[in-house]
């Protein structure tokens, strides 16, 4: 069976960058793509070429490359992350004053994309509730394990002396009246039942503060009650529990030409700072490229940081280059960025997807046998 | 296996199939309305998934693909407003898609095992080198 060489490998993993084009684009790893090449799945085979390295790793920001693995796998895993790992999210308002210049809808709206935080454990606890419809029951009434209870009840009032400053001319809404400003902060969590003991600790809250709802005048206010259920991205974006979940392929710059002098400089212009770094041009250069002869000294262009390129092709529209630099991406390196929305961990997140991508081949598996049958 | 055909090839998991063109809600009957994915043999059929789309389409086709027996595998998503996805499979002699199928379910799930496992294991080693610094 022939063995393809390492540089055949790195080749057939090359997606090449043109000016305007891009190809070889398609994986080929499959049995009867490359002649008496195997290519069969082989699971020792994949977990030592599979590698995942990291990069960044905060709660909810981690960044991580997988490399060694098929596009469909690693956007499966992007794309359950996105729309089918479930959240807490506001679903359903029961508005009882709303004075305030925010209309009703509009204000349910933006109830609902704040995102809310609390016990991981509690979280998981939690069950799904169905709406009931007029011929299914649903979930019926809602539940302590079904559903989250928030009330948010404010009102706006002169401050003391307001009226008078007023009359002063002061225009400052601080300076003039209490509660105008509407934070998320202001939503109250209602615990029911067993929800004392689960979200005791850590309890249901928005992740973030200072996310302003509404602005209010002295007499106007709202008042207001809120169901918060578990749902999932695919049905609302409230329920994505990322930001953004992207990955973008490893960028590779190959200069096959050595690049010198001015050129050097201009060369490292084209890209982002740091991905080209400058060098002397040594006497071994010099041995292996008798073009540079008497330029021993002078400023070369190396490849530094090919991970912080943007792949923005400048480079490619100065005639001097064209011929002298290869761009491309590594069509099985991915770098992942999870930017959590701060329900749950970076880290969790990409796990759970794994997971679930796991479970959905257990489902189809288990209809399979009972198809069988 | 005797006395059975194929032609029933419309995966149903334990959920309900409900015919999207009946008003009352009325549940498919596989036998009944077998030319929704006709025409199938033991080494050539099409499965319907319910709920399933380009997340597990792609990710079963690539892992079937890798599959020597496998001669063809692709998968589709009929229209956009249904749930449901499509998957060819087309095996050389003799063998069965059901066995194919359910390899593909299984490399997947070893596949997604691998995964969870080095991640665990590249966020251990991250995190303790950072604690170090």
């Amino acid at each position: 069976m022939p063995v393809p060489s390492a540089e055949e490998l790195t080749k057939r993993k090359r997606v090449e960058v043109g000016i305007e084009t891009v190809s070889n684009q398609a994986s080929t790893d499959f049995p009867g793509h490359w002649p008496g090449e195997s290519h069969e799945w082989d699971i020792e085979h994949f977990e030592k070429k599979f590698d995942i390295r990291f990069h960044k790793y905060h709660p909810h920001d981690a960044e991580f490359s997988l490399v060694g693995i098929d596009t469909s796998v690693a956007n499966a895993f992007r794309r359950i992350m996105l729309a089918e790992i479930p959240t807490l999210a506001i679903e359903t308002v029961f508005i009882n004053q709303n004075t305030s210049i925010v209309q009703d809808e509009v204000l349910a709206h933006r109830l609902g994309l704040i995102p809310l935080q609390g016990s991981k454990e509690g979280l998981d606890w939690m069950r799904w509730y169905h709406q009931p419809t007029e011929d299914d029951p649903g979930s019926g009434s809602p539940s302590d394990y079904n559903c989250v209870q928030l009330h948010l009840d404010v009102k706006c009032e002169w401050q003391e002396d307001g009226l008078k400053r007023v009359a002063q001319g002061e225009t400052d809404p601080d300076r003039l009246y209490t509660g105008h400003n509407v934070y998320a902060r202001d939503i109250v969590y209602t615990p029911t039942g067993k929800q004392h003991d689960i979200f005791d600790k850590e309890p249901i809250k928005p992740v973030h503060p200072q996310i302003l709802i509404a602005k209010l005048r002295p007499k106007q206010e709202i008042t207001l009650m809120m169901h918060a259920v578990k749902g999932v991205g695919q049905d609302h974006a409230k329920f994505s529990p990322v930001a953004t979940a992207s990955y973008r392929l490893l960028p590779t710059i190959d200069i096959t030409k050595p690049i010198v002098g001015a050129d050097a400089k201009k060369f490292a212009r084209c890209f982002p700072r740091k991905v080209i770094a400058l060098e002397e041009v040594t006497a071994q250069d010099v041995q292996e490229h008798p073009e540079l002869k008497g330029q021993e000294g002078e400023a070369k262009a190396v490849v530094a940081d090919p991970m912080s390129d943007t792949v923005s092709r400048e480079c490619l529209r100065h005639a001097e280059f064209k011929a002298k630099v290869k761009l491309g991406r590594v069509r099985d390196h991915f770098i992942f960025r999870v930017e959590s929305t701060g329900q749950r961990d970076s880290d969790e997140l990409f796990l759970e997807s794994v997971r679930l991508l796991k479970v959905k081949c257990q489902r189809i598996k288990r209809g399979l046998n009972e198809m069988m049958r | 296996m005797p006395g059975h055909t194929l032609e029933e090839s419309l995966l149903q998991s334990a959920v309900r199939v409900e015919d999207p063109a009946s008003i009352d809600g009325e549940e498919i009957d596989v036998a009944v309305d077998r030319d929704r994915l006709s025409g199938a043999t033991d080494t050539a059929a099409s499965f319907q998934f319910d709920g399933e789309d380009h997340t597990l389409g792609n990710a079963l086709r690539y892992i079937i693909m890798k599959n020597p027996d496998v001669e063809f595998c692709g998968y589709s998503i009929p229209h956009p407003s249904e749930a449901k996805m499509n998957l060819r499979i087309q095996t050389y002699d003799g063998v069965s898609v059901h066995a194919v199928l359910e390899k593909g379910l299984d490399d997947l799930m070893a596949m997604c095992g691998v995964v969870e496992k080095k991640f665990q294991l590249a966020r251990d080693e991250f995190v303790a080198n950072r604690m170090e610094h």
